[in-house]
């Protein structure tokens, strides 16, 4: 029998011991993957509280049981696209812990009755997942045939109807939501599209139950989760921390702050701008005040000295030039949406917009014109993100709107 | 209860403005030409009065952009 050697500690699971990436190193660690069926398998996500790790935050449970009773014989994807530019945890994961995703998809599929698993990962996890999934059929360890699909380098692809296209061979871009893909997904068949994060705690609940993985984060937030810490940090990387942590602690596990630090963007380019707080809770309830959640764990720290109106510029130009060009309030409300907040940023007024003050009534303007009005959600976290800023950068629209620049004169 | 209510496929709309004019009393059109529901609703409700205008609406709409569903 084999024994894990520790069993993993509550601030270090996913990226706890070894991880080279081996089979045998994990084999020796964790064993072989258990078998469930699927309501043992529901049953432990319930209890457990495993939500998405993918940005949305949906309690993993209720999709396994959409699935498992829609009709038809399911398919199961893992999803490590990482199309979000200041993300890097799943490509992290696949090349630290390939086979705890690996097991992970197999304990899915197995337990919902797929017969058929695909892999949608980035570019840059092609090779390393081609060659864990190598050594695992030579142990004989993936019942469920696996297909490694790569995801283009965008930002909508990793979005759950564009990846159910991908895998079928179309254009990683979203579909219209009239039909869930846990009811028609890839070929028809009810579908599972699960974040390789998820995919990685579920390994972990599987061995060692729901109690454990409540040791780590809230009674309300369950769980570790891995956060992506960038910006003006000493060491931008990837950390795991229980939810609730507090946001002093992420920043000092990846160096501590490089300069002093005026606000942090969570949740990434769809997420929330708040206040560089270092009593602030990382968590659904701790973010929900600011209209930030800890989403796929992205948190990019802006320092006093970088205007945020010209990083949420920067940041609204970048989204726009990510529209999936499908829907027209998208693919028009978008780029109108990233100038008028460059103008913004600039300190310019607007040709055909009387006042400067327009600009902001502008901004919110459109903000509410393009939300929910897409096959996807990409207007809405984009206006997420937006709103934020307005709001967290209030005394920056203030000084622009006279002229001046706060982070100009904190330099 | 169950209501009808319209859903309109964005990846098919390509704003050809018929729905607006046939249905003026739930649809305006935005600056560029879209259906953009009066009351602000993602999926706005059709009224049972306004039922016969809907579905002409969306029997012509020329992308088959535009459905109802019942909620």
């Amino acid at each position: 029998m084999t024994v894990v050697d520790a069993l993993p500690g509550v601030g270090r699971r996913l990226l706890a011991g070894p991880t080279d990436g081996r089979l045998d190193t994990h084999l020796a660690r964790y064993g072989r993957p258990p078998r469930l069926d699927g309501a043992q398998l529901v049953g432990l996500l319930r209890d457990a509280g495993l939500t998405g790790r993918g940005g949305a935050g949906f309690p993993t449970w209720r999709k396994v049981e959409a699935v498992l009773g829609a009709s038809g014989v399911p398919v199961v994807v893992g999803n490590g696209s990482e199309g979000e530019p200041a993300s890097g945890k799943d490509r992290a994961l696949m090349a630290y812990q390939p086979h705890l995703v690996l097991d992970g998809l197999q304990i899915v599929a197995g337990a919902v009755g797929a017969r058929q698993a695909y892999l949608y990962v980035a570019g840059a996890s092609a090779a390393g997942v081609g060659a864990a999934l190598g050594a695992r059929r030579g142990a004989g360890l993936d019942p469920v045939p696996v297909t490694v699909v790569v995801a283009p380098e965008r930002f909508v692809a990793g979005e759950e109807s564009a990846v159910v296209n991908a895998v079928e061979g179309r254009a990683a871009v979203p579909s219209d939501k009239r039909v869930r893909v846990t009811e028609a997904g890839v070929g028809g068949a009810p579908t599972l599209v699960q974040n390789v994060e998820t995919l990685a705690h579920l390994a972990l609940i599987a061995r060692f139950g729901p109690h454990w993985f409540r040791e780590a984060g809230t009674a309300e937030e369950p769980g570790t989760f891995l956060a992506t810490v960038g910006g003006a940090v000493g060491v931008p990387g990837v950390v795991e921390a229980g939810y609730g942590v507090r946001l002093g602690d992420l920043v000092d596990a990846a160096g501590g702050p490089a300069e002093r630090l005026q606000a942090v963007l969570v949740g990434g380019y769809h997420g929330g701008w708040v206040p560089a707080l270092p009593e602030l809770a990382v968590s659904r309830a701790g973010l929900a005040p600011y209209g930030a959640s800890p989403g796929a764990g992205i948190v990019v720290a802006l320092p006093v000295g970088v205007c945020g109106l010209v990083e949420t510029a920067r940041i609204a130009g970048y989204l726009a030039g990510e529209v999936a060009g499908q829907c027209g309030p998208c693919i028009n409300g978008l780029p109108r949406l990233a100038t008028t907040l460059t103008d913004l940023a600039h300190r310019r007024g607007r040709a055909g917009l009387g006042r400067e003050v327009d600009a902001v009534r502008e901004v919110e303007r459109l903000s509410l014109l393009v939300s929910g009005r897409g096959a996807c959600r990409h207007p809405d976290g984009s206006v997420r993100m937006i709103r934020s800023a307005m709001r967290t950068f209030a005394a920056d629209v203030a000084a622009h709107l006279a002229g001046r620049c706060l982070a100009e004169e904190a330099r | 209860m169950s209501e009808n209510r319209l859903h309109i496929d964005w990846t098919a709309c390509d704003g050809r403005g018929l729905c607006a004019e046939l249905l003026s009393e739930i649809l305006v059109e935005d600056e560029w030409g879209y259906p953009l529901a009066r009351d602000g609703a993602v999926e706005p409700a059709v009224p049972r009065a306004l039922e016969k205008n809907a579905k002409r609406a969306v029997d012509r709409c020329p992308a088959l952009a535009l459905r109802l569903v019942n909620s």
